[in-house]
């Protein structure tokens, strides 16, 4: 499947933890496979695919608060994928992941649509149910916010 | 120039009113060596995006072959066991109609042959009855 990995992007992007991002996008991907008959009825698997990421793990963070079972933020760090080294290579950067965890869904959604994935409007649109203006003042909220944080973490001089 | 672009892309970017090709351009921009000091905090943030870009998802997701065709498995079991049953009440039906009728008749049979029975003995005493008549001809018979 060519766009697993932006299903796991967005995944990992909504539930932090790697572990739960691989479970949801395995979910996925086999719920994709038992609809295999009728797959070619949708016109873009890809964005139907990603409406279904984004649907499962907005569920997952839902039964996850209502049953008490909060994500634990610390436990992304501990494994040790390329990224994870390189992210540790510079630590500003890793901030920018800290701060992206801590934007309202939305605005984490619109921002790694559009930054990461490189999206258009329309499609995320479709993907969010969202109008192109609604996107505009939300990604604007998001990059504003990223910037403002990392200005603050800067001027501390922590790193 | 190219410095004051990047400003107004920039200011553009952050009003969520910048292009995909043009936040490319700021992404390649800022993923040089050399930035201006007063630009070097936007740089992590545009690092970081082609850097979350790159990650993969690596986890093996074990192929479900089995399930499309369990589950047509499954139906045709169940409407091989729907058949199995009807034919079962049926024949089942029909074995113990066949089970009864022939309780009746070995009833029936036995109850003949009790009647039989009891005839028979009467009429072996009707054949004492006839002695006694016999006997009685012949006394008659001989006066």
């Amino acid at each position: 499947m060519p766009f697993k990995d932006k299903l796991y992007r967005l995944a990992k992007r909504l539930l932090v933890s790697t572990e739960e991002a691989e479970d949801a996008t395995q979910e996925i991907l086999m719920k994709l496979w038992s609809k295999n008959d009728n797959i070619g009825k949708y016109n873009n698997v890809e964005a139907f695919a990603m409406t279904m990421t984004k649907n499962f793990c907005l569920d997952r963070l839902k039964s996850k608060q209502a049953g008490n079972l909060k994500l634990v933020h610390s436990n992304y760090g501990d494994d040790n994928s390329s990224l994870q080294k390189q992210v540790e290579a510079n630590d500003s950067i890793s901030w920018v992941q800290k701060i992206m965890e801590e934007l309202p869904e939305q605005q984490k959604m619109v921002l790694q649509l559009r930054d990461v994935e490189e999206y258009d409007f329309d499609e995320i649109g479709e993907l969010l149910d969202m109008k192109p203006t609604a996107i505009r003042v939300t990604l604007s909220r998001a990059r504003k916010t990223v910037r403002e944080r990392l200005m603050q973490k800067h001027s501390y001089g922590i790193g | 120039m190219e410095l004051d672009r990047i400003e107004k892309l920039l200011e553009k970017y952050l009003n969520a009113s910048t292009s995909i090709t043009e936040e490319k351009e700021l992404r390649t921009y800022f993923s040089q060596e050399s930035i201006p000091t007063h630009l070097e905090q936007y740089a992590p943030m545009f690092q970081y995006f082609s850097m979350a870009k790159e990650e993969r998802f690596t986890k093996q997701v074990p192929i479900p072959i089995t399930v499309r065709t369990r589950r047509v498995y499954f139906k045709w079991v169940s409407v091989a066991a729907v058949a199995v049953l009807m034919f079962g009440i049926y024949f089942g039906k029909e074995y113990q109609k066949q089970k009864e009728i022939d309780y009746a008749y070995s009833e029936t049979k036995k109850a003949l042959s009790l009647l039989a029975d009891n005839f028979s003995r009467g009429t072996e005493k009707v054949a004492y009855l006839n002695e006694f008549e016999n006997t009685k001809q012949k006394i008659y018979n001989s006066n």
